[in-house]
């Protein structure tokens, strides 16, 4: 199989070299928005491997750990004001965090703009 | 400071004139530098507050996620957002400032006085998260 910009990975059983788990591993550019780009070295894509959104903005706030309080509540939720897309889907309207990821695909950090008087 | 081209600004005003009575708003696209932003091009967006549009807007994230893609593939940044007031002064008000989440943009409002855009103001959204941030005036070089 010729699999480009992608890695397995597998979890192999020792002794019965049975394949107990594999996932496939995407590379994911998720866009960083001017604001948080100072926590991110200044950078307006960061990219990390996963196999999930949830895995990718795991890796993006392990990269970069100054990005988490301004993605993340103290308890760890997603910060209601931030919208997370998936190309051009919100993940609340996919499958979420647990949304699978595939090649080429781009995630984007949104904050959302509001207001009025 | 916010550094932005006469028709770009004529644009933005000229925007809260067609949808008076109700709010306009719209993306800055440009470059930052430090403390100066410059705007390049001007991308007007539809309101999708539309159970209270005369006080209130709303900018789709699907549309800025396109617009933020299109501005990159130009070099350009979203540097700052504009909307307007109808019939309310160009001061930044306690919504704007809880919704304002883009730290280092520009937050520029129109008052749009009976149809007619009067002052154009700037702000700058300032401090390190969301417990300490403020809207501070900025200076508008409109060359």
């Amino acid at each position: 199989m010729n699999v480009v910009g992608r890695t397995r990975a597998s979890v192999l059983h020792a002794e019965s070299g049975r394949l107990l788990w594999a996932s496939f591993i995407t590379m994911t550019k998720i866009n960083i928005p001017t604001p948080l780009r100072q926590y991110a070295g200044k950078q307006p894509t960061v990219e990390v491997k996963a196999a999930t959104v949830s895995e990718a903005l795991s890796g993006l706030v392990s990269k970069h750990p100054d990005l988490r309080r301004h993605l993340y509540t103290d308890e760890g939720k997603l910060r209601s004001f931030v919208n997370v897309y998936l190309n051009d889907e919100d993940v609340r309207y996919l499958q979420k965090d647990a949304t699978a990821l595939k090649d080429s695909d781009t995630i984007s950090i949104v904050p959302s703009i509001a207001g009025g008087w | 400071m916010l550094k932005i081209g006469q028709s770009n600004y004529d644009s933005l005003r000229q925007h809260g004139e067609e949808t008076y009575p109700h709010e306009c708003c719209g993306v800055l696209l440009g470059q930052m530098g430090g403390e100066l932003r410059t705007v390049s091009s001007v991308v007007r967006c539809g309101n999708t507050r539309t159970d209270s549009p005369h006080n209130r807007y709303d900018i789709d994230p699907r549309e800025l996620v396109r617009i933020q893609r299109q501005g990159r593939e130009r070099g350009e940044d979203i540097v700052g957002f504009y909307h307007s007031h109808p019939d309310h002064p160009a001061r930044w008000s306690p919504t704007d400032l809880a919704e304002a989440h883009w730290f280092g943009c520009s937050y520029v409002i129109t008052s749009v006085e009976k149809g007619k855009a009067a002052v154009t103001n700037s702000f700058e959204l300032t401090g390190s998260d969301e417990a300490d941030k403020k809207l501070l005036d900025e200076e508008v070089e409109v060359i």
